[in-house]
């Protein structure tokens, strides 16, 4: 079946199997590979992405429901050249260890971040419970989500003044 | 992990997905949110030739008070509920338990009707139906039928719809006066199946007294059960301490667990047992406050 799907801004067409899934469409026929697959079983969340600004699990979409849609995958986060601030945030407080969730956990930070700009501790831990990180204890990337918010919210009033 | 083949139909309205449906027949299923039906395609437990995507269909997305229900369209996710002014306002059962259906994720895509129709004795919704004598209304070419929810639930992972027939809203009744209800859920994490859950409704008359109980437990037998013996001794009584521990000891001899991952049979009947009693007392709290 030919699909048209827009990710990180780009139109791509392509035929698919519709029972090809949205992560390895994006994997490998698009050839971007910061969309982790984990568990491949709708549990871990590495394989987030935002489909049409909202954060799903691209293991348990098929591609060919993303036909029309627009797909954000962490290449996506960079614009111009520059990190996104979630980027900065996640490097300046050390939110990753080995790596393999942080495209997902900064992915689900930023759709949090765009409906309440200044979290508190519980609401990044809710919005990040289905996203599984090994590594960290969480602990950084809690304080990376809330960095990022308060470095948007900065740059937002800088800008206003 | 791929599905098996199969040919994927996006109608772009819900006369044509019904259409389809009646064409496709038993070989044909409804997907929505797909966060059952897909892993179970994954693991080839469910081998449909046909899926029929209603994610297109416009106007399934409703939650609205109207003619004394409260109706919940086939494209409302987990997390409409979740956000729901109209569900916190209207049902405190339903309000309790959307947040603790699976995790944000699989909330942002999963739908309330599509998990009514998968009939998983872990899942949530079923339980909630039951305590509120909800409705399930299906459609097919041939017309609509209005389905009581106990007589949707027939068995494990198995509803009563005939092929070519998809949900489209569950219709939960709107208690007037003093009702209350929560759902308690015992999980070992976010996203995992309850251990055991349990669903309360009470609604009082204008003495104080129950008029009507609603009790449903998840997880604890090969289907959403209603602690039925439980509910009988509730109705007409005074609420009271002594009233409750007794209504929570009927609903826990309602449930029949396994022993499992998530705990031996003996504690998730006590779970039951001490959920029922907490749920009746926090039902009784916000119907009184009602």
């Amino acid at each position: 079946m030919e699909i048209t799907v827009t990710i990180n801004g780009q139109a791509r067409t392509s035929d698919v199997q519709p029972r090809k899934l949205l992560v390895d469409y994006i994997r490998s026929d698009a050839e971007l590979t910061g969309t982790h697959i984990g568990c491949d079983t709708t549990s871990c969340g590495a394989c987030t992405v935002l489909l049409d600004g909202v954060p799903v699990k691209s293991c348990t979409v098929f591609a060919v429901q993303a036909n029309g849609k627009s797909i954000t995958t962490v290449e996506g986060l960079r614009q111009n050249g520059q990190l996104h601030p979630i980027q900065e945030a996640f490097k300046e407080h050390h939110g990753l260890q080995c790596g393999f969730c942080t495209p997902a956990m900064m992915l689900v930070g930023t759709a949090l971040l765009d409906k309440n700009p200044d979290p508190s501790e519980d609401d990044v831990r809710w919005a990040i419970s289905g996203n599984i990180c090994r590594c960290t204890g969480y602990v950084n990337i809690v304080k990376s989500i809330q960095g990022a918010g308060k470095a948007i919210q900065a740059q937002a009033s800088g800008q206003a003044s | 992990m791929y599905p098996s083949a199969f040919e994927y139909k996006a109608p772009a309205t819900l006369e044509e997905a019904l259409t389809m449906l009646a064409e496709v027949g038993d070989e044909g299923r409804v997907l929505a949110g797909g966060q059952s039906l897909i892993p179970m395609m994954k693991l080839r437990l469910a081998v449909p030739g046909v899926l029929v995507d209603i994610n297109g269909l416009p106007g399934l997305d409703f939650i609205e008070g109207a003619n004394g229900h409260l109706r919940v369209g086939a494209l409302v996710r987990h997390n409409d509920i979740v956000n729901s002014g109209v569900v916190a306002h209207a049902n405190h059962t339903m309000a309790a338990a959307a947040p603790w259906i699976a995790d944000p994720l699989v909330r942002n895509r999963g739908t309330v009707c599509g998990s009514v129709a998968h009939c998983d004795p872990e899942g949530d919704w079923n339980s909630v139906m039951l305590a509120l004598r909800a409705r399930v209304v299906a459609r097919s070419t041939g017309g609509e039928r209005v389905i009581p929810i106990d007589d949707f639930v027939v068995d494990f992972f198995t509803n009563s719809l005939q092929p070519g027939e998809m949900v489209t809203e569950v219709r939960i009744p709107h208690y007037s006066g003093p009702a209350g209800g929560t759902y308690l859920k015992l999980e070992r994490k976010i996203g995992d199946y309850a251990t055991a859950a349990v669903a309360t409704h009470l609604q009082l008359d204008s003495a104080g007294k129950i008029s009507q109980a609603g009790i449903a437990l998840t997880a604890v037998n090969s289907i959403n059960t209603r602690a039925a013996a439980a509910e009988e001794a509730l109705a007409g009584e005074t609420p009271s301490e002594e009233l409750f521990r007794e209504a929570a000891e009927l609903a826990a001899q309602a449930s029949d667990p396994e022993d499992n991952v998530r705990g031996p049979a003996e504690y998730k009947r006590d779970v039951v047992r001490v959920y029922t009693r907490r749920g009746l007392a926090k039902a009784l709290e916000l119907a009184q406050a009602s």
